[in-house]
């Protein structure tokens, strides 16, 4: 039963004007056309998009999970950037 | 501090990755994970796909004759959103590492196994109604704490599926509703179908405890978050009530309230009939599998004519 097998997409849908593109899951298609038709039965069924991407799995990139830690450790010691860490007067209004 | 994964024992990440899981943060694809951990999960996720892929069968074999137009638009709505489970599943389990077409060579040699609930004839118009309510039921009883698996893509198809088996419970119960308020030949064929697929549901958690010997580690990995009988017996006690609702009977004479355990009692499972239909013995498995295989051959020209297709828009695309 050797076949050619039809590549993997991974699959965003959009749930309403406004919103991102959200990751839905993947499926097999031949190309970006069917993907998008399969997409839009296999996620959309209950009217859950108003917009499909789709993009080939090997065209993503992702960053490892193995570094998570040093990856991400450079926003680790900067409480400053987040506004609770200004110490003010209550009596300041409108800040 | 970098914590380089290549550096460590397989002790070390063994203890890492179950540190994790009691603290309830997923599992993603990418994150190291033992071998076991991944075996058992690509056979009980393919086993899952499998039995929504192969679960559409019976009900399909009613669409054509639903009675209303309303009943068959249901019908093929819900076998519809069974082949998206399938789907849904078949996508989760490859991010394990295996391959589609390798899933359902184990499914199509006999290998893979699927529910055996899928192995018993739809014999009524009745039964659509049964399998809604009993079938579609036991699966949402083991499927919602599954939504909190320990492994993301697992986890997150589960929510999704959840979602929609709902209305696929509720869709039975009211064909039910229908036949039990309609004439004594309807109430007949009503009662017939719960006779013949209450059992067969209670199966469809699997062995008792005592003979579930993978329990323990499945919970620890949760992958599994209650034990079968627990499951089977939240099950019964929620039937017992809702049968009152149809007028109609549970086919065990043992069923009986029990006040001290604020259970329902009932009575002794026919194990060797289970076991006799998961070695492939069951009414319709020759049939089912059969079904399955030949859907596959007589898909190959779909499958190669679509490849064809986009290799014949990806040249005109370079053309222009
Ligand atoms: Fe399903
Ligand atoms: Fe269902």
């Amino acid at each position: 039963m050797a076949e050619n097998q039809w590549p993997l997409w991974e699959v965003f849908i959009r749930s309403k004007q406004g919103l991102d593109h959200k990751h839905a899951g993947s499926l097999h298609a031949a190309d970006a056309q069917m993907a998008i038709e399969n997409a839009r039965d296999v996620y959309t069924r209950r009217m859950e998009g108003v917009s499909i991407w789709v993009v080939e799995s090997k065209y993503v990139h992702a960053s490892s999970p193995d570094d998570a830690t040093s990856f991400y450790e450079p926003a680790n010691d900067k409480v400053y950037r987040h506004p609770t860490f200004y110490d003010l007067p209550d009596e300041l209004k409108h800040m | 501090m970098r914590v380089n994964i290549h550096h460590m024992s397989v002790q070390d990440l063994e203890k890492i990755f179950q540190d994790k899981i009691d603290a309830d943060i997923r599992i993603e694809p990418k994150d190291w994970m033992p071998d076991a951990y991944r075996k058992t999960l690509i056979r009980q996720m393919s086993q899952h796909a499998h039995s929504e892929i192969v679960g559409m069968l019976p009900e399909a074999n009613w669409i054509t004759r639903a009675p209303t137009l309303r009943r068959k638009a249901t019908l093929i709505a819900k076998v519809q959103d069974e082949a998206g489970h399938g789907l849904y599943l078949y996508a989760a389990t490859e991010t394990l590492g295996a391959g589609r077409e390798e899933l359902l060579e184990q499914l199509h040699t006999g290998k893979a196994k699927y529910s055996s609930i899928f192995n018993y004839p739809t014999l009524t118009w009745a039964d659509m109604g049964a399998i809604g309510w009993l079938v579609d039921g036991a699966a949402i009883m083991n499927q919602v704490p599954l939504c909190r698996a320990s492994y993301g893509p697992y986890a997150r198809a589960m929510v999704r599926i959840c979602k929609e088996e709902s209305f696929h419970q509720r869709q039975g119960f009211e064909i039910l509703l229908t036949l039990s308020k309609g004439s004594a030949g309807q109430r007949r064929m009503c009662q017939d179908a719960i006779d013949r697929w209450w059992w067969p549901s209670v199966m469809m958690f699997g062995p008792n405890d005592d003979a579930s010997p993978h329990t323990a580690q499945s919970m620890q990995w949760k992958i599994k978050r209650f034990s079968n009988d627990e499951l089977r017996q939240r099950f019964v006690d929620i039937c017992a009530e809702q049968v009152k609702i149809l007028g109609m009977t549970i086919p065990d004479p043992d069923l009986k309230w029990n006040e001290q355990r604020q259970h329902y009692d009932f009575g002794a499972i026919d194990w060797d009939e289970f076991w006799n239909v998961v070695k492939g013995n069951g009414p319709c498995n020759k049939e089912r599998l059969a079904a399955r295989v030949r859907a596959h051959e007589e898909g190959a020209w779909v499958r190669e004519a679509a490849t064809a297709h986009a290799e014949k828009r990806e040249l005109k695309k370079d053309r222009a």
